[in-house]
């Protein structure tokens, strides 16, 4: 794909509404497709996290390893959705397995081409910050959702006699 | 500017604490805490038993108790009546026990209705959450059988585990209906489940909405529907565009006795279907 096909195809991404052409174009400069087939892994917990996703295409389901429990399916994400940031905060390992339940079609955004271009500007960088900070923001809600079982018995809402 | 939710039983307060007697017609286990009572509709004041989708009964079980109860079935099928019911307390633990040939006590249908008539010729977002998906069941049906009439439907439906989710059967069936769009999340998975794994809010971003022309039904977890309509009213939707269905312990079910007070408002009767706008403010209020 030419750079400009892609910095287009970038720019439909949700992650990525209303970014300046000139931001897009330096985040394009780190940028690539890339394909998961069905049942592999797009990385591993312990891992060096040097990439992270924008998914166009496909699901991907976040697991942690459960000892006897085997593998914990504790999110999934999706086409429009962003797929890691360890390689934002230290140590800048991945935190959990990626799991391909489908075919996924994704960009793949080099993090180390990405940190060097965050470091040489300042407002290329604030900008990513910021849209990573929205979807830190929206997670650790949902997460504190997930965590309240709000669809758990509710006996006390009620009153026992209900 | 659009009329709120009425509700018929201010109109029949006077023959509404009668029970009714109705026979159970067939049990069905939805999932292991949560059934359905089929119930031959009894004759209610002397007329044949009809509702609006949205609307509750309370069902008596004799020497216990009575509990509110949404109506889960099809509004346009006269001779069945259903009530899906979460089994949480005394009154719904005596419910579960009961077998085809049963007699249970009914009075209603009480309360407001979802808003069929506004949703013509607009995109209709249905977002449930648990056991909310039963009350809202009548409003898909008459959806369906009425499909052309409205836009796109969407429905979002997250519970608890893949063993938690109501209406198996229906939901695949639903997913079929041209311009129907079904997508289901639980917060608990394995790896033998192959749909989503997140809150029901999360599920937004897989759907393009038309804000302007769309009009949402919430029922839920009052928390739940909270983050629900933060994140319809992100999406571009006005408050006067989402209804939520409330939930408090009644008693009369015609609002006499205040025990579903909710602020100014009683959940029984000028409930539970509100447009949000009429009980926004009152949801923060701890003291409510």
């Amino acid at each position: 794909m030419k750079p400009q096909d892609l910095t287009e195809s970038l720019n439909k991404h949700p992650f990525l509404k209303n970014m300046n052409e000139e931001l897009l174009k330096t985040l394009t400069s780190c940028a690539s497709n890339i394909v998961f087939n069905e049942g592999s892994y797009l990385f591993h917990e312990g891992q060096d996290a040097k990439t992270f996703y924008l998914l166009r295409s496909g699901r991907v389901a976040l697991e942690v390893g459960g000892g006897e429990r085997g593998q914990i399916r504790i999110q999934t994400v999706g086409a429009g959705e962003v797929l890691g940031w360890s390689w934002l905060i230290s140590p800048y390992k991945w935190h959990f397995d990626a799991y391909a339940m489908e075919q996924v079609h994704a960009f793949a955004i080099d993090a180390t081409c990405l940190i060097n271009k965050c470091e040489t500007d300042c407002r290329f960088g604030y900008e990513m910050l910021r849209r990573f900070s929205e979807v830190l923001e929206r997670r650790l809600e949902a997460t504190r959702l997930q965590l309240l079982d709000v669809y758990g018995s509710a006996v006390g809402d009620r009153g026992e006699n209900y | 500017m659009i009329e709120s939710p009425v509700a018929d039983n201010e109109i029949e307060a006077v023959n509404a604490m009668t029970p009714a007697l109705a026979a159970i017609r067939r049990v069905t286990w939805e999932t292991d805490d949560t059934f359905t009572l089929l119930i031959d509709p009894p004759l209610m004041n002397g007329r044949p038993f009809s509702f609006r989708p949205g609307q509750f009964n309370m069902v008596y079980a004799f020497g216990l108790g009575e509990s509110a109860i949404s109506i889960s079935s099809d509004p346009a099928k006269s001779n069945s009546l259903a009530h899906t019911i979460h089994r949480v307390g005394t009154v719904t633990s005596a419910l579960s026990r009961l077998r085809r040939g049963d007699t249970i006590g009914l009075r209603g249908p009480f309360g407001t209705a979802w808003p069929l008539e506004e949703a013509v010729g607009k995109d209709v977002c249905i977002a449930a959450g648990g056991i909310g998906l039963a009350p809202l069941r009548p409003v898909i049906y008459t959806l369906i059988s009425r499909r052309k009439e409205f836009g796109r439907i969407v429905i979002l439906y997250g519970a608890r585990s893949p063993l938690d989710l109501l209406y198996r059967v229906e939901l695949e069936e639903w997913s079929k209906v041209p311009n129907t769009e079904v997508i289901i999340t639980v917060d608990r998975g394995d790896s033998s489940w192959k749909g989503h794994i997140g809150v029901v809010t999360a599920l937004f971003s897989y759907i393009k909405m038309d804000s302007p022309s769309t009009i949402a039904m919430v029922c839920g977890p009052e928390i739940m529907m909270k983050y629900t309509y933060e994140e319809l009213e992100r999406r571009g939707l006005s408050q006067e565009q989402i209804y939520i269905s409330m939930e408090r312990n009644m008693k009369c079910g015609v609002g006499l006795c205040g025990h579903c007070q909710f602020g100014p408002r009683f959940i029984c009767k000028d409930g539970p279907v509100f447009r949000l706008p009429q009980v926004r403010h009152l949801l923060d209020k701890k003291e409510i």
